[in-house]
């Protein structure tokens, strides 16, 4: 087996992984169907003063199977981040160069790092309440690259020669997987916080911490995200002037990066009004997310700009 | 039901801000004494206060009289709401440019849109939906924004000075009655607790005092100084780039292997320069000594490109260099940046007219039309004799003629071949009117034809062709590269750069500190802590007090009954 090909099976079989994980998530929240009260409040006493939100309970009364399929199904996510790993390292080392230079390589490495920015998540603030919309982004967006968006390895073009494009992409890559997280976050809150306002909190939801601590987990990942944007698009715009002689120019992809740009500056404002917060800076959230992915896969299917990323 | 204690607890639950946005007069201003409501959240505050002095827009009456209504209008623009608002319209404003092809970035897509579609062409034309960045409703969106923000930041500024040397905060009430509040065997005197407390919250970089039995501390100041400087660095990379494009200017130039190009006005193909550009350009000179190209040859993207390089040699005032221009590393002349922003062919023809006279030698640009360089052309001999002659047609660098016509099927010049048809027409004065130089204007000629079909030549590399009628003779001699240089200057770059490094850091700091007050009360063998996080989406400042108390040795009372 070549390099190549061994990076091609470690995507479709991270894809598969994920998919099974996320059938153990989906089980868990199954198992946790007749939870009545929310569990999560429990746990939430007082510690030096202030309610501690955002960890959902660990010790209150979780069905034990639910927890039993939720521990399965994150030991599967960390075996799939690693065999996603192992993909795109292979992926590098087959192509000679760093595996950033086109969408297939481009997605690949974004499912990585929302894995990796999950298990950390995980590890440090108990998210593993995530687990069922970040392995569904696993699934998803391995299984589009692989699908989809495959090519087989190949040198950059010449307008992909630039550190500063490496920068810019890397840049890319992780916000995009960090706006995905707060993207899905802004969903669950969505939801939970309509289960709260009807008194409807039940099943998994009552397992979730709570809209507001949704909402918090939501915001930490995205105010991470956003100067992480910001400078994406800085060293975006320094590359061009290298490249093309103008550091903006309102190529399609400038101009829905910017987009994307101003609706998350949108959503940093409104969480900082009155009747702005909650409900509508969530729908910013997701709007930004959603506009994210479109600046990525739609506007490099549908316009072509100067960007040689476009097109598959 | 604890869940809703906690909800209670964060400091910013939305009512939270209700109450403080009415606790705000009218004019926005903010109260001399700091007033401290229940949570510890004053109106004065750091961080938060620029969001909350701002009254909503919606519920400020509008006063009467002409400066009333001024002070509502500023209110209004100024208000979060507004800028919000204002963001997302922006956003919004800033979609259309991003779906229809724009004027300023390719013209030639705007005449395709254009004759595609001749029923909304012209309205959307005509509200500038083609050069979206320049009309008044996208500047004017911008420019209010701008305004608001102006309007932001500077009681922002004095609110955070005065906050700067504001002592910590007090308690809003005794903090045994705190919400949140945990209550400690004191394993120690009083005073030494107290001092120990005060030590232990500097350590941790907190500001603090001492109100009678309580320490008061506080921090994340820096919030919102890192706040104001991404806001105040946005107006500078604003600026900054105005400046630059007011005094700046991009030019671009065809320049064949072989030929030159000197940085005159008259010399670039197209221009566009700031308003304030003053027509001052560097002195300099590019000779285009050879263009390498490398094509992927291997079956994966294959004619995929893989190599840009332009060996020149630049003349200055100071000397003469060889140099080299790739798609990443242009040449910097004095103030002047030269990029490599395109290439193809052009195809080295002589024609000689009815007389027997070389009308016309030497190479003709080929414009690309897709990635294999099939590329289009035209060739005006205008002073051909008896009758002036034109040809049009295609450059293919790897030919082949398959069902939809002569197509490319490699950019590379493997088997380079020209198809072209002719024209001949009676001599006509010149016009001094500018002609694309890739179609031929027709007027006044008629198209040759042989046997009854029009005329189509093709020709390999050395082949000629005899026109009939004895108009001419066409020889194609060879072909050449050219490639597309952009000469530009923006003036105020680093500074850009400068303002956006700074608004990056700003915003870092601003997203990442995490104000807080706490407040530790000693007293009759009984001690109390409590704290805020002063900020929406941040917390912890339970697990600081905890680990304070910790420190302190004091004990939390077993859960009472
Ligand atoms: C050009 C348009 C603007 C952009 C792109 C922008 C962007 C941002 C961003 C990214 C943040 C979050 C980062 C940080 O806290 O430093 C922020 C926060 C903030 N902005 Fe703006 N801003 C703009 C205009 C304004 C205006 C006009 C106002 C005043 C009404 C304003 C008031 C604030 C306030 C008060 C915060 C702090 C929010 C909080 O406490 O969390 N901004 N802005």
């Amino acid at each position: 087996m070549t390099v190549a090909s061994f990076s091609a099976l470690a995507v479709v079989t991270a894809a598969v992984l994920y998919l099974l994980a996320l059938s153990l998530h989906a089980l868990e929240w199954a198992m946790a169907r007749h939870v009545e009260v929310s569990t999560a409040s429990v746990a939430t006493g007082t510690k030096g003063g202030v309610a501690v939100l955002d960890k959902p309970s660990d010790t209150a009364v979780r069905p034990e199977k639910a927890d039993m399929y939720g521990r399965m199904g994150f030991s599967l996510t960390i075996l799939a981040a690693a065999v996603n790993v192992a993909g795109i390292v292979a992926r590098g080392i087959a192509a000679h160069r760093a595996p950033w230079g086109n969408m297939y390589e481009f997605i690949t490495t974004a499912a990585v790092v929302v894995a990796v920015l999950y298990v950390l998540g995980v590890w440090k603030w108990h998210l593993r309440w995530l687990g069922l919309p970040v392995t569904l982004l696993g699934a998803v967006l391995n299984g589009l690259a692989a699908t989809v968006f495959y090519v087989a390895v190949a040198p950059l073009v010449p307008a992909l020669h630039s550190v500063w494009f490496m920068i810019h992409i890397l840049a890319a890559i992780i916000s995009g997987a960090a706006f995905s997280i707060g993207g899905v976050a802004a969903i669950l809150y969505l939801v939970v916080a309509r289960a709260e306002r009807r008194g409807t909190v039940k099943g998994y939801l009552a397992m979730l911490p709570g809209s507001d601590g949704i909402d918090r987990i939501s915001y930490r990942v995205l105010a991470f995200a956003f100067p992480l944007w910001t400078f994406t698009i800085a060293a975006g715009a320094i590359w061009a002037e290298y490249a093309w002689g103008r550091y903006w120019g309102w190529d399609p992809k400038e101009t829905w990066s910017l987009v994307a740009w101003v609706v998350f500056a949108g959503y940093l404002h409104a969480r900082a009004t009155a009747g702005w917060r909650g409900t509508r800076a969530a729908w910013l959230a997701i709007l930004g997310f959603a506009l994210f992915w479109w600046n990525f896969i739609g506007v490099n299917l549908v316009f072509a700009g100067l960007h040689s990323y476009a097109g598959i | 039901m604890a869940h809703e204690d906690a909800q209670e607890d964060t400091v910013r639950g939305a009512d939270d801000t209700d109450r403080l946005d009415e606790a705000v007069p009218p004019d926005g201003s903010v109260q001399p004494e700091p007033e401290v409501d229940e949570d510890g959240l004053t109106a004065d505050d750091p961080g938060i206060a620029g969001s909350r002095t701002r009254r909503p827009a919606a519920e400020v009456a509008p006063p009467g009289g002409f400066v009333g209504s001024l002070k509502f209008a500023w209110a209004v623009l100024t208000s979060m709401r507004t800028a919000i608002i204002l963001l997302l319209l922006l956003a919004v404003a800033a979609i259309p440019g991003g779906i229809l092809p724009q004027r300023p970035v390719n013209p030639f897509a705007v005449t395709t849109w254009l004759a595609n579609h001749t029923k909304t062409g012209p309205f959307l034309d005509k509200i500038g939906m083609f050069d979206a960045y320049h009309t008044p409703w996208f500047s004017s969106i911008y420019l209010l924004l701008f305004v608001s923000l102006v309007g932001c930041i500077v009681p922002r500024t004095s609110v955070y000075l005065r906050a700067l040397r504001a002592p910590a905060a007090a308690p809003p009430r005794p903090v045994s009655r705190m919400s949140g509040a945990v209550s400690y065997a004191a394993s120690a005197p009083s005073e030494e607790l107290l001092t120990r407390a005060q030590l232990a919250m500097r350590k941790r970089r907190y500001r603090v005092r001492r109100v009678g039995d309580v320490v008061c501390a506080e921090r994340g100041y820096t919030r919102e100084l890192g706040n104001l400087t991404f806001h105040v660095a946005l107006l500078g990379v604003l600026m900054a780039v105005g400046y630059g494009s007011l005094l700046g200017h991009s030019g671009s130039a065809v320049v064949v292997e072989g030929q030159g190009f000197s940085n005159t006005l008259t010399q670039y193909d197209d221009i566009s320069a700031g308003a304030a550009f003053n027509g001052q350009l560097d002195p300099f000179s590019v000779k285009l000594d050879a263009f390498h190209v490398a094509y992927e040859t291997g079956p994966v993207q294959r004619g995929a490109a893989r190599e840009f390089k332009a060996d020149v040699t630049v003349t200055t005032p100071s000397g003469t260099r060889a140099d080299s221009i790739e798609v990443n590393k242009p040449l910097s002349i004095g103030s002047s940046q030269v990029n490599l922003v395109g290439h193809g062919y052009a195809a080295v023809v002589t024609v000689r007219d009815g007389n027997g006279n070389v009308a016309y030698t030497g190479p003709v640009v080929f414009q690309p039309l897709d990635s294999n360089l099939k590329s289009v052309g035209a060739i005006n001999v205008p002073d051909a004799r008896p009758q002036r002659l034109g040809l049009q047609g295609y450059f293919l660098p790897t030919a082949s003629v398959g069902q939809m016509g002569p197509v490319s099927l490699f950019p590379e010049a493997l088997s380079p071949e020209l198809f072209l048809t002719a024209w001949a027409g009676p001599p006509k004065a010149e016009t001094g009117q500018p002609q694309s130089v890739f179609t031929l204007d027709t007027t006044g000629m008629t198209q040759l034809t042989q046997n009854g079909d029009l005329l189509r030549l093709k020709l390999a590399p050395g082949d000629s062709y005899v026109l009939p009628d004895g108009l001419g003779l066409v020889t194609f001699d060879g072909w050449k590269r050219w490639v597309k240089l952009q000469v530009s200057s923006t003036p105020g770059m680093g500074a850009i750069l400068a303002f956006v490094l700074l608004a990056v850091a700003g915003m870092a700091v601003s997203l990442s500190v995490k104000p807080r007050r706490a407040w530790i009360m000693v007293s009759g063998g009984e001690a109390w802590s409590a704290g805020a996080d002063r900020v929406d989406g941040r917390s912890g400042v339970g697990d600081e007090i905890s680990a304070v108390a910790a420190e302190l040795g004091l004990e939390k009372p077993p859960p009472g009954p």
